[in-house]
């Protein structure tokens, strides 16, 4: 509780407290008035004062004002007429405990999505030239420092490992519950925490440029992005209070006047009344404040899951996100190249892997890589003697003293082997062993293990067409498109063509519907920017695609497109409730109050109770 | 230029408020004024000098909202 909250709730209790003596005492005519007035201007002064402020500056609808004039009108009326000045007191009285409350509950959800974002510590161990540590301002580390990490800390700079090995949990920036293991010369990123172990960690960057940094900046600055419910609210909020006020306005001239000419008494004490209570009505804060406070909600509960959306713009764009097209490499595949199987081997798959990987060991081409991360065991160099290589077709050696040939298919043949050809699409290594073929090993780019399910999952999502873009060849992204069941594929096209692709999609898609391109953002920057939602996949610390983006997710997993779709839907969904709710209710109250069966306790509710209401299912998100 | 200053006000209808009143001052370009993270970002017109532009929105928010703060 800040010192203006204390404040206010010392004021309400004392103004209650005061209330409740003077309903009792036995007073009468200008004295009650007057002890009335007491508790009225304890609770009510500086309402009162802001009215006056408001009337000066020519600013007649502010809510204070109409605050001010629905409860003196209560009390002028009292006066003249009822005797009865609970009614005015009682309306301050609730009118205040509203605002604190919805002041406390702004706050505290306030609070609690940016506890919930904040992934940035406050301090840093900062090691000096004997070893010694001191704790220090993040801000006042110089980038080559050393500063160490103990274990349940959380990383407070990027940098690279110098010393120690840990288990670092990632989840605040990826939303990837497996822990990552990290060693020295590893790159580590700031917002990680360390599990196990302790790090001694050479900083990179200064910390505000550090992910953490950057990280909460962009989902701080997301929410100023305005939404499409946002500006309607907002518009809506200046006309509703003048036409409220208006309302008020007739009521009290012509339901007089109606009564006149039917012949009736004119009763104009009621119809004062009934207007008062528009005016407590008209304040269109409740409105206002959930719809930001949905989306600020939103966009933290969206960053804590490893997506990070730059406006809530975009929220609403991913909601209605009904065609999907993405890239292939790095997008659904993995990227890199992996033995993706061994086929008429005459020895066991181990054995013709070994063999191959230490045949190429010498070469640091990435087919060499590949075998040696499929044989997955450290390779002894003295095994290989008499390595020859022939550029374009492979290399031939002795492997514990039996000649090895690796290669493609021009190699098999200068050998005068007959090789079998692979059924499958990918690099193609045949092996021969002392002049006879051995087998091959097939090296191909891996779908995701995610991959089918993320497209499932879109479609279960409601995502009506799903179309692959990529540059690859026809023969390898047919497969994968098959393998994924997506709905169209174009191979083979430049980024200019990925450019014109998406904009036939644009196109032909139905108005209301948004098109979502998900890309590795590299060199799908023109196509992230082209549709209407550009995700951009694994882009830790790619600036880049963080730039091109509007949504950016922060691993590799394509299961994130379908969760961030998921969580849009969910908080435009209570975006549309909180609407339809205040602006219901209040509709409601208004004619309840018109009618005369609402009184100004009816129309208090209207104002703080549907306020409260909203703020707690915006943080429901 | 942008600049983001820390803004104080109770009510989200108040913000908005301040908004409008920011963005009808003369040298700014484009006023934001987020409410759940309780700042303002504005982009000044060409040539206009902050430190001046700012003391003016201040005093129009002030007009339109008798209780919020920029601090500058």
């Amino acid at each position: 509780m800040n010192r203006r909250q204390k404040n206010t709730l010392v004021r309400i209790i004392v103004s209650a407290m005061l209330l409740a003596v003077v309903h009792f005492l036995p007073l009468d005519g200008w004295v009650k008035l007057a002890a009335y007035l007491v508790p009225y201007g304890i609770i009510g002064h500086d309402i009162l004062r802001k009215a006056w402020k408001g009337i000066r500056n020519r600013q007649p609808f502010d809510e204070c004002f109409l605050m001010a004039f629905a409860t003196l009108g209560a009390l002028a009326l009292g006066r003249l007429k009822t005797g009865d000045y609970d009614e005015a007191v009682a309306v301050m009285l609730f009118y205040q405990i509203g605002e604190w409350f919805q002041s406390m509950a702004v706050d505290k959800s306030r609070r609690s999505i940016t506890d919930l974002m904040n992934i940035r510590p406050d301090s840093a161990n900062l090691e000096d030239a004997e070893g010694r540590c001191t704790a220090v301002d993040p801000d006042e580390v110089p980038v080559g420092s050393i500063v160490q990490v103990n274990p349940g800390d959380r990383i407070p700079i990027d940098g690279v490992v110098r010393s120690g090995s840990a288990a670092l949990d990632t989840a605040a920036l990826t939303g990837e519950s497996l822990p990552r293991e990290a060693e020295e010369g590893d790159e580590v990123l700031s917002g990680c925490v360390c599990l196990t172990g302790f790090l001694r960690i050479e900083t990179t960057r200064e910390a505000g440029d550090s992910t953490a940094a950057r990280v909460m900046e962009m989902v701080e600055n997301a929410s100023s992005r305005k939404s499409r419910s946002e500006a309607f609210i907002s518009r809506f909020a200046r006309v509703y209070t003048p036409a409220v006020v208006f309302g008020a306005l007739a009521l009290a001239l012509l339901g007089p006047a109606v009564r006149l000419l039917m012949g009736l008494t004119p009763e104009w004490g009621d119809w004062f009344m009934r207007a008062l209570t528009f005016l407590v009505i008209s304040c269109p804060c409740a409105l206002v404040i959930s719809i930001p406070l949905t989306f600020f909600a939103a966009i933290g509960r969206a960053s804590r899951a490893g997506v990070l959306v730059k406006g809530s713009n975009y929220l609403e764009a991913l909601a209605n996100t009904r065609l999907i097209a993405f890239d292939k490499t790095g997008t659904v595949t993995q990227g890199v190249f992996e033995v993706a199987g061994v086929h008429h081997a005459v020895l066991p798959t181990e054995k013709i892997l070994e063999l191959a990987a230490l045949a190429e060991s010498h070469s640091g081409h990435p087919i060499s890589q590949s075998l040696q991360k499929a044989c997955g065991k450290e390779l002894d160099p003295l095994r290989v003697t008499e390595v020859e290589e022939l550029a374009g077709e492979g290399v031939i050696a002795r492997v514990d003293g039996r000649q090895v040939a690796c290669g493609n298919e021009r190699l098999m043949a200068r050998l005068g082997i007959s090789a079998e050809p692979c059924r499958s699409v990918g690099t193609v290594v045949h092996v021969a062993l002392d002049g006879a073929y051995a087998g091959h090993i097939l090296i191909a780019d891996k779908l995701k293990p995610t991959a089918r399910e993320a497209l499932d999952q879109l479609r279960a999502c409601g995502v009506r067409k799903t179309v692959m873009l990529t540059g690859d060849r026809e023969e390898a992204a047919r497969e994968a498109a098959r393998d994924l069941g997506v709905d169209e594929l174009y191979a083979g096209l430049l980024p200019v063509d990925k450019v014109a692709k998406v904009e036939a999609l644009l196109e032909e898609k139905r108005p209301h519907e948004a098109l979502g391109f998900v890309g590795d953002g590299l060199n799908d920057a023109p196509v992230l920017s082209r549709a209407d939602i550009g995700i951009a996949m694994g882009a830790l610390g790619s600036d880049a695609a963080i730039e091109a983006a509007d949504v950016v997710l922060m691993d590799d997993d394509p299961l994130r497109i379908s969760t961030a779709i998921r969580l849009a839907r969910r908080c435009m969904r209570i975006v549309r409730e909180n609407i339809a709710f205040a602006i219901g209710v209040k509709l409601i109250c208004l004619l309840l109050g018109a009618l005369g069966i609402g009184s100004m306790w009816l129309a208090i509710f209207a104002d703080v109770g549907v306020m409260v209401l909203a703020v707690l299912n915006a943080i429901r998100v | 230029m942008k600049k983001t200053y820390a803004i104080d006000v109770d009510c989200a209808n108040c913000a908005n408020k301040m908004e409008q009143a920011a963005c009808g001052t003369p040298g700014v370009a484009k006023a934001v004024v987020n409410f759940m993270t309780l700042k303002m970002t504005v982009e000044f017109a060409e040539g206009a000098q902050p430190a001046e532009v700012m003391r003016e929105v201040l005093a129009r928010c002030r007009k339109v909202e008798p209780d919020c703060d920029i601090r500058l």
